[in-house]
């Protein structure tokens, strides 16, 4: 059993009761809403008569649903709008603050509760999406839940939790010139597979995670779950409180030094325990892109599709079907496929850093022809600090289109989406047969540098190989 | 195509019903209930939009499309079953189609936490016993099945009985029918005051 890790710290903290039966009363320090998953939670509350215990510890905003070309009221989808305004009178109704469109604070869920300084280090963190385990990086315990949690956490800030283990992913070194975190996770995954995480919460720790800013920490922790990790997290450090300084919600004065000393206490100590540990050597993971439709499917940008001999037999059944599915053979290279969309943005990988890494992949180049490529800012802050910068630039004249904040074509549930069988190079977490929006749609997931270098050639290259740009 | 009964209430000690598989490992959530059926505001029409891409792929042949099944209660998969997005959506499809237990060699964790929160019980199997499992509930699709929650076990008259088990927590809240979570955590405010009180996060450092 753990101890000494900062799970165990936050768990303990949170710790109202144990309840019947072995689960404990977790209380929840953030919660965060979204139009999905919120308003089948507000109307079972109100079914059973009870008020928002806490409305200033939950905070909305809108996200999965918002068109990316116009955002004007109302949305030309009808079932889209009728989300939208639902959450509007929820939130009102109830006293929550929401960033809607327009408010200079919308963005994705998991990119906007960071860049706010909502999320800190020590909380325990629910939202109804399973990428709350983004938040894991500032050293939070952020898991996502159902729509019957999202009720239980509204009617009573606390969740009936079952204690995790803690498996500690250890990174020796540091990533290469052209590699990010995005691939540090995806060889995770690929590793590890995509059931090993069930159960347990994931510490990424060693060398290589120090290195890492912030937002690829964000990036690492986002994709836990598709680990089977509900919750990946960082121990806090110098880092994180840079990065928290100053931001609208962080503490300030000598309440910022208070908080600085708490959360310090709170990283896993130098002696804890871990219920198991596994070791990579962060120098020597190449680019990942993801060839099946699972994301342990993946292979480094300059191998080839595994073949069933090369695999265990119990993986065997679900490669077959990916074959089938993506109509990519065995033993062929990945690097050269040819892609028809590519898609920058997401909660993985839609912030500033990510823009920059691909725009610096842009500048001075062209997309290829016939490539739909399009890049869709995780936030209204995102979107304005690229701008700022000149990134929106970068990239239209680079031929990508620049578009408004949202979840967009990672999971489809505006207009943007695949069409028939087109293939996309996407930032985005999952290739889940038909995630985004067509039924027989496909997906290779890779870094934001790798979908720019796929959008300008045409097909996935090795961002580490590509030509001096011209001009 | 669904036939749906009263959903999950009070103690749930058992659910007997006719049983059908699945096959495969990692389904996850998004084909449960693809992302475009998510745009409601409401939970009601979701049953007949279960694996609704699975089934135009099948064209039939998939098993929530074959009559037999019509009725079914119990599903048998395989591994990591529900694995991917938070989505409740994607029990309340299977629930709302008539599904009221799973048997099957794992579950993500946050599908099976929200199967909890329905009333759905989730028991698990070897992996060679899965194989048998659904072999044996494919061969004859009238067999009546009973999943045991006290007794920890799968059967039927004719095909025999196979041990299951149960993630403990969720077991003692199906049996108690306290798997409703909300009036114990709304019971204990004091106890919830206090562990705020004592969070520098919630008191200005």
């Amino acid at each position: 059993m753990s101890s000494g890790t900062l799970y165990d710290k936050v768990w303990d903290l949170h710790s109202v009761a144990d309840l019947p039966g072995g689960p404990t009363q977790l209380l929840i320090g953030l919660h965060l809403i979204h139009e999905v998953t919120s308003p089948q939670a507000f109307a079972a509350l109100e079914d059973k008569g009870l008020p928002v215990r806490c409305p200033d510890r939950t905070v909305a905003t809108v996200d999965h649903i918002v068109p990316t070309t116009s955002q004007a009221r109302p949305f030309a989808d009808s079932l889209a709008e009728e989300m939208l305004s639902t959450l509007e009178r929820n939130c009102a109704r109830h006293g929550i603050t929401l960033y809607g469109l327009g408010s200079g604070r919308q963005g994705i869920v998991h990119v906007i509760a960071p860049e706010l300084g909502l999320t800190q280090p020590g909380m325990t963190v629910a939202c109804g999406d399973s990428h709350t385990s983004t938040h894991g990086a500032f050293g939070a315990i952020a898991f996502g839940i159902g729509t019957s949690q999202v009720r239980d956490v509204l009617a009573s800030q606390s969740l009936a939790m079952n204690k995790l283990k803690v498996r500690r992913l250890w990174f020796e070194n540091r990533l290469s010139p052209g590699v990010f975190a995005k691939d540090l996770i995806l060889h995770v995954i690929r590793t590890l597979g995509v059931k090993a995480g069930v159960g347990h919460a994931y510490e990424f720790a060693g060398p290589a995670i120090e290195a890492l800013s912030m937002e690829e920490r964000m990036t690492l922790c986002n994709m836990a779950i598709e680990g089977g990790a509900r919750c990946g997290y960082v121990s806090p450090d110098q880092v994180t409180f840079d990065y928290l300084a100053g931001r609208p919600e962080a503490p300030e004065g000598e309440a910022w030094d208070r908080a600085v000393q708490w959360w310090r206490s709170l990283a896993s100590d130098a002696d804890a325990r871990f219920d198991d540990e596994v070791r990579f050597d962060a120098a020597a993971i190449a680019p990942i892109v993801t060839w099946g439709i699972t994301p342990g499917q993946g292979i480094g940008v300059d191998e080839t599709v595994p073949t069933t001999e090369q695999m265990d037999p119990a993986d065997r059944p679900i490669a077959e079907e990916a074959y089938r599915y993506m109509d990519l053979a065995p033993g062929s290279a990945i690097a050269g496929v040819p892609v028809d969309v590519c898609f920058i943005g997401s909660c993985t990988n839609g912030r500033l850093s990510d823009l920059q890494a691909a725009a610096d992949v842009a500048r001075g180049r062209q997309v290829a022809d016939g490539i739909k490529a399009f890049v869709v800012p995780g936030s209204e802050q995102v979107a304005r600090a690229a701008e700022a910068e000149g990134l929106d630039q970068v990239f239209r004249a680079a031929g990508f289109d620049w578009r408004e904040p949202g979840c967009s074509m990672c999971l489809a549930m505006n207009p943007d989406r695949l069409e028939g069988r087109q293939i996309s190079a996407s930032s985005s977490n999952r290739n889940f047969k038909g995630r985004q929006g067509s039924a027989t749609g496909r997906t290779l997931l890779m870094s934001p540098a790798m979908v720019a270098a796929a959008a300008i050639h045409g097909a996935v290259t090795d961002v580490r190989n590509l030509a001096p740009a011209e001009g | 195509m669904t036939q749906s009964g009263p959903f999950p209430q009070g103690t749930i000690t058992s659910v007997n019903g006719r049983a059908f598989a699945l096959r495969g490992d990692d389904i996850d959530t998004d084909r449960i209930i693809p992302a475009r059926f998510l745009k409601c505001v409401s939970f009601d029409a979701l049953g007949s939009q279960a694996f609704a891409d699975d089934r135009q792929e099948l064209a039939g042949d998939h098993p929530f499309d074959q009559a037999a099944h019509v009725g079914a209660s119990i599903l048998v998969v395989n591994g990591n079953f529900g694995c991917g997005s938070s989505r409740e959506h994607a029990p309340q499809a299977l629930m709302r189609w008539g599904i009221r237990a799973l048997v099957g060699v794992s579950f993500a964790e946050i599908f099976h936490g929200n199967c909890l929160a329905l009333g759905i019980p989730c028991a698990t199997a070897s992996s060679d016993q899965i194989k048998q499992l659904q072999a044996a509930v494919s061969a004859d699709a009238t067999a009546s099945w009973s999943l045991d929650l006290q007794a920890c076990q799968f059967r039927s008259e004719a095909a025999g009985e196979w041990g299951v088990g149960f993630e403990s927590g969720a077991l003692e809240m199906l049996l108690s029918g306290r798997w409703d979570a909300t009036s114990q955590l709304v019971a204990r405010d004091a106890e919830l005051k206090q562990t705020m009180a004592a969070l520098p996060y919630l008191n200005g450092f």
